[in-house]
């Protein structure tokens, strides 16, 4: 699996080699909740693992040590609780950021989560916010057992109320968590388990931005179709769009960044230039995220388009067993199998 | 291979040279605690009509009565509401009024209630806009209040996830050094529910300040008490999660009272939570669209009938020559007053606004919904020229 890093980070690695160590998108994450810990009391951080051990991928490593069991807690082994009790401490004005250990351990929260975190600003006609943020390591790509490799975002994506990011470099890890402590709305952090070890240069000690919520970005530029995607599945589209190079087609990667709210804007400006677009994601097809954003894209750019959007995506299948989980992952040959079926010389 | 060789030269010796099993407990294990404080009495506890009573303060009676009396009215009031088509629905607490009145009255205006969509009554004795109690059941929107003026939480439908919320609230509160207690409401049935399971466990791990009642009604809907748990008492419960459990009657409003005050206090000091299990009857149907013939006998509500809180209080203070006529008029007058203007109000058509569905999904609205909220705001206009 190729790192996260955009061509021009990597570019800045090679130029900064030797100097620091470089840091990752684990490492980014942590920093995130140091700085929203160190800069607001009402931060806490909670959930099963995260205070002695760290977390299971030691993503909240440190922050009980540095900050008390009372602002990193581990909590008893219970999702609805977690997520319940965070609804209570938001209603009394501390911003929980909670963890779900793994994707589909995140389920027995789902009552907490749609009936009441995020509902609760409107049923209180804006009353109570909850400012929560619920971290999700989700994907596959790490040979975990079953349950621990669920893309669950059509769930969360279908629920009004909740915002739904997902980063996929370094950089925007720690500037997408920061922006989901400090948002006054619940927001769904879905953190690629595969990519918590992906590296930039970025420094954990340098300045980092602050990114805002719901801005798409471009990747790599290009003119010939648009790979429309994000989280785990962007590298995946970097490198398919190198490859394409090769075969004479200059593909552009839109990276989403925010799945709800979606930036219609980006997407379609990249489409509207492109004429062709294909959404890659590693969830199921059926029902999933890629159906939304074809539908969008179909919607708002049939004009422009030469060819319909096409979706890569998992196979619509429970997630599989570790050893067959590369025959379901949308990779690098699937994407490009889909780029030629976009009828790439006209007429064709 | 050493000590498999080891192994094989043991199997030589003679016997006795290895000395014998001898079965010793799980190397870690202790109590926790002791079990025998957090059990529940064998009967609940009652006051009116007992010794007891002596020490319950007369100022506390009176008012609890004139509390009742206006509950059992608000009750039938909101019924014929239902008929008059002005509520969606209402589940009634008719012979349930002591356990929502005495447990509300047993905070401080600091503290928090989190109620069930059944618990009106609290969210009333607590000072809440009768009207405003029954925004959601009227339907014109999902809370009538801000929940952070009255410090009530919104009436929750889903059964006992609320329960989470006050031990989330009553832990932050501590943790800013707040000495707010949390009082989380739940039926029967929702102690079956894992969000239950799962607020207890937290509030006893946490120490958290919260108080949960249950009101112990008989049914949950139609499914009466005895499938829905084959513990002891709903009360016994509380022993597995290491909080003490109290039973009490739950038509008894002074016991009720105390009992309640007991664990707040208790909370408050920082003695940590408390399942109080309230021993209670539905006398009415689960709301106005439960037929309640189908799964109960008319000789068991009747039963109940004359175990009715208003009618054993009202007893006890006219034995005690705190209520005469004169009082029972003035009581019964207030609440008619409380019911003649909640009807006015009420037959008042709300004003609701459309635009109000999109006001406050996000803090921010999103693209999404401003473009959804041009497309009503044409569709009003259409309206209001056509």
């Amino acid at each position: 699996m190729t790192t996260a890093t955009t061509g021009t980070a990597a570019a800045k690695a090679g130029a900064n080699a030797g100097k620091a160590k470089p840091a990752t998108m684990a490492q980014a994450l942590q920093r995130a909740m140091r700085d929203a810990m160190a800069e607001d009391p009402t931060v806490h951080v909670m959930g099963e693992d995260v205070g002695t051990l760290g977390g299971v991928f030691r993503v909240t490593d440190g922050l009980a040590k540095e900050f008390g069991e009372d602002r990193c807690t581990d909590t008893p082994l219970a999702e609805a609780g977690i997520l319940g009790a965070a609804v209570g401490m938001a209603m009394y004005g501390l911003r929980p950021v909670v963890e779900m250990q793994f994707d589909a351990f995140a389920y027995p929260a789902f009552e907490q989560l749609i009936s009441h975190v995020a509902k609760m600003r409107n049923r209180t006609r804006g009353a109570m916010p909850m400012p929560i943020v619920i971290r999700v390591p989700y994907g596959g790509g790490i040979g975990g057992v079953e349950h621990h490799s669920d893309s669950s975002e059509a769930y969360y994506m279908a629920t009004p109320g909740l915002h739904v990011v997902t980063p996929a470099t370094v950089e925007d890890a720690y500037g997408l968590l920061r922006a989901a402590i400090a948002s006054d709305d619940p927001v769904v952090f879905l953190e690629p388990k595969r990519l918590y070890w992906s590296k930039s240069d970025w420094s954990p000690e340098a300045p980092a931005p602050v990114e805002p919520i719901g801005k798409a970005v471009v990747r790599r530029q290009g003119t010939g179709a648009t790979l429309i995607t994000y989280g785990p599945s962007v590298p995946v589209c970097l490198e398919a769009a190198e490859a394409a190079q090769a075969e004479g087609w200059d593909l552009e990667v839109v990276d989403l960044r925010s799945l709800v709210p979606f930036d219609d804007e980006t997407v379609c400006a990249s489409v509207r230039r492109t004429g062709r677009a294909v959404v890659v994601h590693e969830s199921t097809g059926f029902g999933g995220p890629g159906a939304e954003i074809a539908a969008r894209v179909t919607e708002r750019c049939f004009h422009h388009l030469e060819a319909p959007v096409l979706r890569v995506a998992g196979f619509d299948i429970p997630y599989p067993p570790p050893m067959l989980e590369r025959h379901h992952l949308p990779g690098v040959d699937r994407v490009l199998d889909a780029v030629a079926r976009l009828q790439w010389e006209a007429g064709s | 291979m050493d000590s498999l060789q080891q192994r094989s030269s043991t199997v030589q010796e003679p016997p006795g040279a290895v000395p014998a099993y001898r079965p010793t407990p799980p190397p870690a294990w202790q109590p926790r605690t002791d079990p025998a404080p957090l059990l529940p009495d064998t009967e609940p506890l009652r006051v009116l009509g007992t010794d007891a009573v002596a020490d319950a303060d007369p100022a506390l009676l009176l008012r609890l009565y004139a509390e009742l009396i206006r509950g059992r009215r608000y009750n039938t009031q909101a019924t014929a509401l239902t008929k008059q088509g002005r509520l969606a629905v209402y589940p009634s607490t008719h012979g349930q009024e002591a356990c929502e009145i005495a447990a509300a009255l047993a905070l401080e205006e600091r503290d928090w209630l989190f109620p069930s969509y059944r618990d009106t009554l609290a969210a009333v004795a607590r000072g809440l806009d009768p009207v405003q109690a029954l925004t959601l059941l009227r339907g014109d929107w999902h809370t009538g209040y801000d929940p952070h003026e009255h410090r009530i939480a919104p009436l929750s439908t889903p059964l006992a996830t609320q329960l989470p919320h006050a031990v989330g609230l009553a832990h932050a509160a501590r943790l800013k050094g707040d000495d707010v207690v949390a009082l989380a409401m739940v039926g029967d049935g929702g102690t079956s529910e894992g969000d239950f399971h799962e607020a207890l466990n937290f509030a006893a791990v946490w120490q958290a300040p919260v108080v949960f009642l249950v009101q112990n009604n008989g049914f949950a809907i139609s499914v009466p008490l005895a499938k829905q748990t084959a513990a002891p008492s709903l009360a016994h419960k509380a022993v597995g999660y290491g909080m003490p459990g109290r039973l009490v009657d739950g038509n008894d409003a002074i016991a009720v009272h105390q009992v309640l005050t007991e664990a707040v206090a208790r909370a408050r000091r920082g003695g940590g939570p408390t399942l109080v299990e309230a021993i209670t009857y539905r006398i009415d149907a689960h709301t106005n669209a439960d037929d309640a013939t189908r799964y109960r006998a008319a000789g068991e509500v009747e039963t109940w009938r004359a175990h009715d809180p208003i009618l054993i209080l009202e007893r006890e203070l006219t034995e005690r020559g705190l209520l005469d006529e004169d009082g029972r008029r003035a009581a019964a007058e207030a609440a008619e007053t409380m019911a003649a203007e909640l009807r006015e109000r009420m037959n008042a058509d709300p004003v609701l606004n459309p635009m109000d569905l999109f006001s406050h999904v996000y803090a921010e609205q999103t693209t999404q919904l401003r473009e959804q909220a041009a497309q009503l705001r044409a569709e009003l206009e259409a309206e209001g020229e056509a």
